[in-house]
């Protein structure tokens, strides 16, 4: 094997969400949750416990009709990175038992079910409320366990789930550019299951420090922004909108603060 | 005892004090009950495989998606979209991702069924089947022994493609002309192309978007499952970043209103008025395309005297300024425009007057068989046998039970709406014996009560379900088919398409239950039959048909999963257009003004599925808490309309209309006009699969039909509704 002499940067697997192609049609939340082994329950319409690794949020600038917008918003998890990409996300800097953990190689924050002890204090850390608990075990009624990819476990109950970025497919990927003897990997060859399932190619997925990404270009679009990137969580999911008022909602703007204005408060550092 | 001193006292807890914080310990024990407490046999390891990939085709809504189907060994783990297929080129919606738990889930049919309890009461005993096809032939031969034929009547969800034609020329040789199909905008689409254009046969309405300059949308859910629903979200979405203008018209901020940013809000119903209002803007200024002739001139003559600027202002609310501005944008013939109709999803037929004023209001700027406008597109003819003297001899003059295709109904093909009437009038049933196939009438319909009534009122019901769903609860004999993973059938698209498409449903999954290919089924009654009903069906079996119908289109198809003509360029249009000298009425909101003064308009999402499939649980999972909370569906009203009602946000009201009430809860959106109320459809779906079953109301439950008086079809768009404090 090659000795490699140089450190190349880790790769950074990101998103990019064009919000004026999002039609607000699901297929994200349903190729997610078919990709993933994720439970259905009877009762879903209880949003608290309902187990939507990416989720649809429905915006709105609250104006009376005829001039009311609304705006649908994908919400995977976000991956944080925290200041400086140092791995000091708000999930991973509170676990108890490494269930979670920062991969400086890919940017991807993990998740091990097998360590987990479904404390939850990642969901109370997390603030996009990208973590989902079993509070029950998952039935697979019929012969719905048929449809379980064994690319990826399933959960029991008292384990904390989240969006992985379909990691599986990067090991997939990964074994299948390994064994054609190369190390990187294409654009298209590592696609998470809600990007392929868009129909409005709204989602775009790939490694933000690739220029031959499309990814990297598109986040430095002016109307690009991250949701609630004051808190210096350093998100991995970037959001386009052409709509000012869909770009301050990604945040908590004062009235009179101007849009993507810098954090007012330094932490210590720096 | 020993004696510790104060120095190696202070050392030793110092030393236990780092130990401590240097061991492992507690983070192994950690990880120790973490993985002692997840060991449980119950939780499901998923077995490995060879993964392959499998071309296939969804079914599960009109639009003609191809799918990419993942396996893992044999079994099926994923659907996707099938990257390059003309509809959806690897894009795919929620529904179709979740036909696994269509195929492996608890709504299936196992086996041949026989009722074994009342109709109604969902019991069932198994039989093999032998015994099945031999008692459907059974009872077919009593129909014959007794010479009613004509009581033999069939429920299809389309009548395109061998299965259905294979059900129809059964009926045909047997001597009854009593074929229906479930009615949509499809339908009425074809009815105006032939009415307006004097063309006859299987000829649907293409749109050409992808050449289009301009979108007039008359409440179509252009990115909510209008037409194709992923060729329009593609298409609508390529139109945005060509900054193509998409103007919405509607009382809601419906997703593909707020996709297009420009509602043009006009009171319920009132649409064909803009159209027709729009229209005589255009005549007026003399901007209409001058080689438009057949009728113009009463046509014109009709618009001077019943839409003048302000009698369409007060009918649809808008300022005469405003329509007078669409109308000229619509007119310039730099913006290639089209209009388009067909409310949501276009579930619902619509009215003759709205699909006559949007296809007038097209031709008359020269909108019609061009370039970026709706062409008259004749289906592809490509099954023979469906052509022959077997599908006319014995029916040529037998009046249908729905008075389809005759005097006033003459351009519509079926009208099952009509059907419930006739059942329930005085005598027997003129259905003796119904075959139902790819379709749910009994929770489609409108005016549900009605239609429960009619079909318990039928003698014998057969079923080919896939699923134990709302019509199949009331059959006496169910031949369950293969669902759509597990067999082959042609499946032509209707769904507004320009070039001609057949996609190839093929067995990408085998078998799972005792299940067979419906199109199997029909040969094998025939060929019990006999001469001559059995000579009519020269197949050995459905496969068999399928191959020689196809010809040389089946081993292109089987691998590539569909057929389509790149080259095709639509001819069917070209006969003259004429003009309407006047336009059938509205169709009438049932209920008293006076003491229901809100009208309840249904509304169609991508999440929430109102036709013959119900939702499956990944998309009733994407169902937010604004349109069903627990088991309670969620009606959407203007918050100064509720004030004024003195409804409260969240929380339950009365709903009632003329056809009945229901207890629902209330949300506030902003979005929608006052005086209306949106109710999705979707809901009230009854059975045993508890994820879905009893939660909200079907809205047929709650809205009655209106016959159309020029296509006879339900054209029923929504009902006057009270909203009381529950």
């Amino acid at each position: 094997m090659e000795k490699e002499t140089e450190h190349k940067p880790g790769k950074k697997y990101g998103m990019v969400i064009d919000l004026d192609k999002c039609t607000g049609c699901g297929s994200c939340m349903a190729a997610c949750m078919a990709e993933n082994n994720v439970p259905c329950k009877d009762d879903e319409s209880n949003k608290l416990t309902s187990i939507t690794w990416m989720r649809v949020y429905k915006l709105t600038n609250r104006k009376p009709f005829p001039e009311t917008e609304i705006c649908y918003i994908p919400r995977p998890c976000m991956h944080c990175g925290g200041k400086g990409d140092l791995g000091h996300s708000p999930c991973v800097s509170v676990c108890p038992a490494t269930a979670t953990d920062y991969d400086h190689g890919t940017g991807i924050v993990s998740q091990i079910y097998t360590r987990c002890f479904g404390c939850r204090y990642c969901m109370a850390a997390c603030p996009y409320h990208a973590r989902y608990f079993n509070w029950w075990d998952p039935i697979w009624p019929a012969d719905l366990k048929k449809s379980l990819s064994p690319n990826v476990s399933p959960r029991m109950r008292g384990v904390v789930e989240k969006c992985s970025f379909c990691f599986h497919r990067y090991q997939l990927a990964m074994e299948k550019a390994y064994v054609e003897g190369r190390r990187d990997l294409e654009e298209g060859e590592y696609q998470t299951a809600c990007t392929q399932a868009c129909p409005s190619g709204a989602i775009t997925f790939g490694d933000l420090n690739n220029p031959d990404h499309a990814v990297s270009t598109m986040k430095d679009d002016p109307n690009a922004f991250r949701l609630l990137e004051r808190l210096q969580t350093n998100p991995k999911v970037y959001y386009i909108s052409t709509r000012d008022w869909v770009r301050r909602a990604g945040d908590n703007y004062l009235k009179n603060e101007p849009t993507n204005s810098k954090p007012r408060v330094m932490g210590h550092h720096g | 005892m020993m004696k510790i001193d104060r120095r190696s006292f202070l050392a030793l807890g110092l030393g236990v004090a780092a130990g401590t914080a240097l061991t492992p310990l507690p983070w192994k024990l950690t990880d120790d009950v973490s993985i002692w407490t997840q060991n449980w046999r119950w939780l499901p390891v998923p077995g490995d495989g060879d993964v392959t990939m499998e071309i296939g085709s969804c079914t599960l809504c009109p639009g003609g998606c191809g799918i990419s189907v993942r396996k893992v060994g044999d079994r099926i783990v994923k659907i996707e979209g099938l990257p390059g297929h003309p509809v959806n080129d690897g894009g795919i919606c929620a529904l179709g991702i979740s036909g696994t738990q269509l195929l492996y889930g608890g709504g299936r049919i196992k086996s041949p069924m026989k009722r074994s309890g009342e109709r109604g009461q969902n019991k069932w005993s198994p039989i093999s089947w032998d015994d099945a096809i031999a008692e459907v032939t059974t009872e077919i031969k009593k129909l014959v022994e007794a010479g009613k034929l004509e009581s033999l009547a069939c429920i299809t969800g389309s009548d395109r493609g061998t299965t259905p034609l294979l059900f129809k020329r059964l009926l045909a040789v047997l001597g009854s002309p009593n074929f229906m199909t479930t009615s949509s905008m499809a339908d009425s689409y074809s009815t105006v192309i032939r009415k307006m254009h004097g063309l006859s046969g299987a000829v649907d309405a293409g749109f050409d978007f992808e050449n289009t300059g301009f979108v007039l949308s008359f409440g179509s859910g252009i990115v909510e499952g209008w037409g194709s629903p992923l060729r329009m979200i593609r298409t609508a979405n390529d139109l945005k970043t060509k900054k193509v203008a998409m103007v919405q018209v509607e009382q809601r901020l419906s997703n593909t209103a707020a996709f297009t940013q420009a509602l043009v809000a006009v009171k319920p119903g009132t649409e064909a008025d803009l159209a027709l209002g729009m229209a005589a803007v255009i005549v007026a200024e003399n901007l209409h395309n001058a080689s438009a002739v057949s009728g113009f001139a009463e046509f014109a003559a009709m618009l001077k005297q019943q839409f003048s600027p302000d009698a369409v202002s007060a009918k649809t609310g808008l300022k005469s300024t405003a329509i007078a501005e669409l109308a000229r944008k619509f007119a310039d013939p730099a913006n290639r425009s089209l209009a388009i109709c067909g409310r949501g999803q276009g579930s619902a037929p619509g009215s003759m007057r709205e699909f006559m004023a949007v296809h007038t209001l097209n031709a008359l700027v020269g909108r019609v068989n061009t370039q970026g406008g709706v062409y008259a597109v004749q289906a592809p003819d490509y099954i023979d046998w469906a052509k022959d003297a077997s599908m006319t001899a014995a029916i040529t003059g037998k009046t249908r039970i729905d008075e389809a295709g005759v005097g006033a109904f003459a351009h519509t093909d079926s009208l099952l709406n009509r059907l419930p009437a006739k059942i329930l009038a005085k005598g027997d049933s003129p259905v003796g014996l119904l075959l139902v196939s790819e379709a749910n009438p009994v929770y489609t319909l409108a005016g549900t009560k009605q239609v429960m009534e009619a079909f318990k009122k039928i003698p014998y019901i057969v079923s080919f379900s896939t699923t134990m769903d709302e019509t199949t609860a009331l059959a006496d004999i169910i031949l369950p088919n293969h669902s759509y993973l597990e067999r082959y059938q042609d499946i032509p698209v209707r769904a507004g398409l320009v070039k001609p498409l057949i996609n190839l449903v093929k067995p990408v999954a085998a078998p799972q239950y005792d299940t067979q290919n419906a199109g199997d089924v029909v040969i094998k009654i025939a060929k019990a039959l006999e001469a001559p009903v059995a000579d009519a069906f020269p197949w050995e079996n459905y496969e068999d048909c399928l191959a020689k119908t196809l010809g040389d289109k089946w081993e292109p198809m089987k691998e590539k999963g569909f057929w389509t003509d790149e080259a095709f360029v639509p001819s069917a249009g070209s006969s003259a257009f004429a003009f309407p000298a006047q336009l059938p009425d509205a169709p009438v909101l049932a209920g008293d003004e006076k003491a229901m003064a809100l009208v309840l308009l249904p509304k169609e999402s991508m999440r929430l599925w109102g036709g013959a499939v119900a939702d499956l649980p990944f998309v009733l999972k994407t169902v937010p808490n604004t349109d069903l909370k627990g088991n309670q569906v969620v009606v959407e009203i203007n918050p100064k309309t509720a004030a004024s009602l003195g409804l409260a946000d969240g929380k339950e009201a009365l709903l009632t209309t003329a056809s009945g009430s229901a207890t629902v809860t209330v949300t506030f959106f902003e979005g929608i006009m006052e005086g209306v109320v949106a109710i999705p459809k979707g809901l009230g779906h009854t059975g045993s699969e508890k994820y879905i079953a009893d939660k909200g109301v079907n809205t047929g439950d709650l809205i009655a039909p209106f016959e159309d008086p020029v296509s006879g079809m339900d054209a029923a768009f929504g009902t006057r509704a009270s909203l009381k404090r529950a």
